[in-house]
């Protein structure tokens, strides 16, 4: 099976980066925007990420605190978020309507107000 | 005619609804060695020891009036265990011990016995438990009493709420050196399974536990996390959350977030109160009375 081209791009990208910047492989296509989420104790920002049904984004997610999670159970997105790191998750919003997103891995004193929430619109 | 406790309790309006856990059992099994059939145990959760804020006015008096409350039941209950979140969480692990110690100094004075402590993520995530298990022993644990298998699981040691493979097969060796009806309860803090993972109300890998505990007829969970009266059917398994001592949180999905319930100063204490367990053991069913820390 060949790989398509969207995977060899991912794919040499993540064997050039330095150790400190791993890059989550995520199957992205070069023409998907890229929306930066910079996690820090205890809230998102931004909290709040609009989006359009059907149209595919990619969450970059990164922060100088700790180790956070985002969990998006309504599209079964989550990932963990580390420092130094870029993680990137795709998401194609298939349903429209406003869904809570949280942090789930405990990370502090205000772990429990670390929340925002995607809408999306048609 | 001799009532029994339960009775008493709803005759002289301290207890609050009565929820019987009835489970798949039922059968005619013999109790082991004679045994007495019934007992009770009290459950206490959340105390959330060191909180401040508007949702709980009473932050330092609350836990002290619900150890009054527990003292004066009629009978004393076999035993009581808390079930998670003893204090209320701080960056500062100096602190935590502080609290730690404070909580632990006043529940000093239950007159019971024994009393079970477990952690909630408030006590253990931060520090993978290391201090509540200075203070109050093993995150994770079994013991019988009268013919009824504990079994305490952690999912709050590891900060992304899971089991872990390791406490997962400790857990599945316990159950296979347990008769298959067995009467199991389930002591631990999250839910185990996906009540309402938009508000972290859930275990990560809590599916496993599940399916390890689904080969048994006979099994009931009672957990904490979620500060309010919860009953949910995972196959025959019910699981049973209990209330908080310091503040209450919305249904689950009521609300956007789970911000906490406001005080309700012409009620005060109102959806906070602790729960009476009555164990018929032959049946393997679990009647719940909910009390309040304060008589109105």
């Amino acid at each position: 099976m060949r790989a398509s081209t969207g995977k060899i791009l991912a794919c040499t990208a993540l064997l050039a980066l330095p150790p400190g910047a791993l890059i989550a492989y995520v199957a992205a296509q070069p023409s998907d925007p890229v929306i930066p989420v910079v996690a820090r104790r205890f809230s998102y920002s931004p909290n709040e990420i609009t989006l359009k049904r059907g149209v595919p984004v990619i969450l970059e997610f990164t922060t100088t605190d700790v180790v956070m999670g985002f969990n998006l159970p309504d599209f079964n997105t989550r990932a963990d978020i580390v420092p130094g790191q870029k993680t990137r998750v795709r998401l194609v919003p298939d349903k429209v309507g406003t869904f809570p997103f949280a942090c789930d891995i405990f990370c502090g004193s205000g772990h429990e107000s670390m929340d925002g929430r995607v809408v999306v619109t048609e | 005619m001799a009532i029994d406790r339960r009775e008493f309790l709803k005759l002289s309006g301290i207890g609050g609804v009565v929820f019987a856990s009835s489970l798949a059992g039922g059968c005619a099994t013999a109790v082991r060695g004679g045994e007495p059939d019934e007992f009770y145990f009290v459950q206490l959760s959340d105390a959330h020891w060191g909180f401040r804020g508007p949702e709980n006015p009473d932050a330092e008096g609350t836990l002290r009036k619900t150890v009054a409350a527990v003292n004066t039941l009629a009978e004393p209950p076999d035993f009581i265990v808390f079930t998670g979140d003893l204090t209320h969480t701080t960056d500062d692990p100096q602190e935590r011990r502080g609290r730690m110690a404070g909580f632990r100094d006043i529940v000093a004075a239950l007159r019971v016995k024994t009393v079970r402590f477990m952690p909630g993520e408030h006590d253990a995530s931060l520090d993978r438990g290391e201090a509540f298990q200075e203070f109050f022993g093993p995150t994770h644990y079994t013991f019988d009493h009268r013919g009824v298998h504990f079994i305490a699981l952690d999912n709050v040691s590891d900060p992304a709420a899971r089991i872990g493979d390791a406490q997962l097969a400790w857990l599945a060796d316990d159950l296979s050196r347990q008769p298959n009806d067995a009467r199991i309860v389930v002591l631990t803090h999250r839910p185990l399974f996906d009540l309402m993972p938009q508000w972290d109300w859930a275990t990560r890998d809590g599916a496993k536990a599940v399916e390890l505990l689904l080969a048994h007829p006979n099994v009931t969970v009672f957990y904490g996390h979620i500060h309010q009266e919860h009953h949910q059917m995972t196959g025959h398994i019910a699981h049973h959350a209990a209330k908080s001592l310091m503040f209450p949180l919305p249904a689950p999905g009521s609300q956007p977030r789970r911000t906490p319930l406001p005080w309700d100063a012409a009620h005060p204490y109102r959806g906070l109160g602790f729960r009476d367990v009555e164990a018929e053991v032959r049946k393997a069913t679990y009647a719940i009375t909910e009390l309040p820390i304060v008589r109105s």
